[in-house]
């Protein structure tokens, strides 16, 4: 066994440490060596549970709003209205329960980020990985989730090949601040209180199961600032294809894409800062 | 390794207090003191997790702050607390952990099989972490510290929480990497722990060095070469220390339960007691340890 600095050895010089890319990606391989081990479990409620409430909602309830008409919801069954929405939701709440108690639980119960800073990652580099990880969780339930859209007939443009990347879009504006504010937490019960008041209000009022103008006219710009109605806007465009209907369309989904790629962008520079509080004193 | 006025404060809590030291390769280099004399911050700065409030340190001729994750690279760590990942098993924490430097799979593979069977878990490479005992697991924690084939290895309380069996083995795997040269730094608040392992040694004490040499060194500046130990019933230890004193002992310490007469021949000055008509429960002469240089330094036991 060849191991360490000994007196008859050569002189110790230090490597090169590698870029912030190559210790981002050793960070997700390690993520993934432990999701091999929980993969099962997740993936049945991840995958199963917004079938349940596609088919409760979008047909169920669907076929009830179907009989009114379907003026307000731009002339498509309620079914094809809710699905882009089931699937942002989908992607909020895998973007949140990817950041909540993984990240409390690196720092509090297992220590992935402690036995990780000791080594070559610097505390930036294990949030980097961490967020890929938590990218490629939302990319998974997403794709399936459209997999199933697409099955049903529930994706009405051509469009509809960038939902995926608006999803995961969407999810990665809740993972990143969530992770970013995580990372400082020192009680657990807190960590209710994003989804409690966070993503169940998000899910409810953001154009998600009816558009934001049923609702009272003071109360919409509060659902128009949330990253869950850009997301559930965008996607709804992809899918039911007037994303790019006018130049007014297409100015409205870039403002959604800025939006929430200026959220992502921000949680990630924000947990670089707050991660280096915590693992670096 | 290179310290001057090393400092870690905490707000308006100072850990670590301006101190120096040197530590050359292939040695054994240790830091004896009791729970909250700045041993772990220490360990902390030396690991590269931890910035110096002031002071200059030098780790590998790099600069901790600046070259961090370089020097991380060539240093194996063995914390305080095992931050082993007990929903894996032994073998996947090794994997994880040669990623986390970026070594090819077939190479940690290698390293895995060797260093499994160095600290005697090669049975257990496929179980999970979880249901494994305490030594079991500080010894992997050992492993996995050196699957990135580190420079310098830095144990904090290496068998702090092991009971003294496990102690044992931990002692002997750490013993056989120091004669195969490998260099260590350590923390510990156990006295023979140091004198085992260590080739030189620094007493920390309230944040600051007290005293610094090779642990015979240390007993040879401050202790006698023996120590005479007495017990007296309850209630009979005080009068029984006036008369000692008066018998000149070249120093006497008085702590809760037991009197400790320094003296170059303990036999010799136990017949002396004798002969003044004191009688002990229990009589013990012994050589000197750095137990009794920290006694001497600080007024102090080590352990409670």
């Amino acid at each position: 066994m060849a191991v360490g600095y000994r007196a008859d050895g050569p002189p110790a010089t230090l490597p090169r440490a590698p870029g912030a890319t190559v210790l981002a990606v050793r960070a997700l391989r390690c993520w993934l060596v432990m999701y091999r081990r929980t993969w099962r479990g997740s993936a049945w409620t991840s995958v199963f549970g917004p079938l349940f409430y596609l088919g409760a909602m979008g047909y169920g309830l669907g076929s009830l709003v179907d009989k009114n008409g379907t003026a307000a919801l731009g002339g498509v069954p309620y079914v094809v209205f809710v699905a882009p929405a089931v699937l942002c939701v989908q992607a909020m709440n895998t973007g949140m329960s990817a950041s909540l108690y993984p990240v409390f639980g690196s720092l509090r119960w297992n220590a992935v980020y402690l036995a990780a800073r000791a080594t070559t990652l610097r505390p930036a580099d294990i949030c980097r990985g961490h967020v890929l990880f938590m990218a490629l969780r939302i990319a998974m339930n997403s794709a399936c989730f459209i997999v199933f859209m697409a099955a049903f007939g529930l994706i009405r443009s051509a469009w509809g090949v960038l939902l995926l990347p608006a999803a995961l879009l969407t999810g990665l504006a809740f993972a990143t601040p969530t992770a970013a504010c995580v990372i400082t937490v020192r009680r657990e019960a807190s960590l209710n209180y994003p989804v409690r008041f966070g993503a169940v209000p998000l899910m409810l009022f953001s154009g998600t199961f009816f558009p934001v103008t049923r609702l009272p006219g003071w109360i919409r710009p509060v659902a128009y600032a949330t990253p869950l109605w850009h997301g559930a806007a965008l996607c709804r465009a992809l899918s039911t294809g007037t994303a790019f209907a006018s130049t007014g369309d297409a100015a409205s989904a870039a403002i959604h894409v800025c939006y929430l790629t200026g959220l992502s962008a921000l949680g990630l520079w924000l947990g670089g800062r707050t991660y280096r509080g915590r693992l670096y004193v | 390794m290179r310290a001057r006025g090393l400092t870690k404060r905490f707000g308006g809590f100072t850990a670590v207090d301006g101190i120096d030291f040197d530590l050359f390769r292939g040695e054994a280099f240790g830091f004896l003191g009791p729970n909250g004399a700045g041993k772990s911050s220490t360990m902390r700065m030396l690991g590269c997790v931890s910035p110096p409030s002031a002071g200059e340190l030098t780790i590998l001729n790099g600069d901790p702050v600046r070259d961090g994750p370089a020097i991380r690279s060539r240093l194996g760590v063995v914390p305080q607390e095992d931050t082993l990942d007990s929903e894996l098993t032994v073998r996947e924490n090794l994997l994880v952990y040669g990623r986390y430097f970026g070594l090819p799979r077939r190479l940690i593979d290698e390293r895995t099989d060797q260093l499994l069977e160095f600290v005697q878990l090669t049975e257990r490479a496929g179980d999970q972490v979880e249901p494994l005992s305490g030594g079991m697991k500080r010894r992997l924690t050992i492993a996995r510290s050196l699957i990135n084939d580190p420079d310098i290895l830095i144990l904090d309380e290496p068998t702090t929480g092991l009971d003294p069996q496990a102690r044992h083995v931990v002692w002997d795997r750490l013993y056989n990497l120091k004669q195969r040269g490998v260099t260590l730094v350590l923390t510990t608040h156990y006295m023979d722990e140091a004198e085992q392992l260590c080739d030189r040694l620094v007493v920390m004490d309230h944040a600051a060095i007290v005293a610094a040499g090779t642990p015979r060194d240390l007993i040879a500046r401050y202790s006698t070469p023996e120590v005479l130990e007495l017990r007296f019933a309850p209630g009979a230890q005080e009068v029984a220390a006036e008369k000692i004193k008066d018998l000149s002992p070249e120093r006497l310490e008085v702590t809760a339960n037991r009197i400790l007469v320094y003296a170059a021949d303990g036999d010799e000055f136990l017949a002396r007691v004798h002969a003044a008509g004191i009688e002990a429960l229990t009589e013990l002469v012994r050589r000197s340890t750095l137990e009794d240089v920290f006694l001497h330094l600080t007024g102090r036991t080590l352990v409670d």
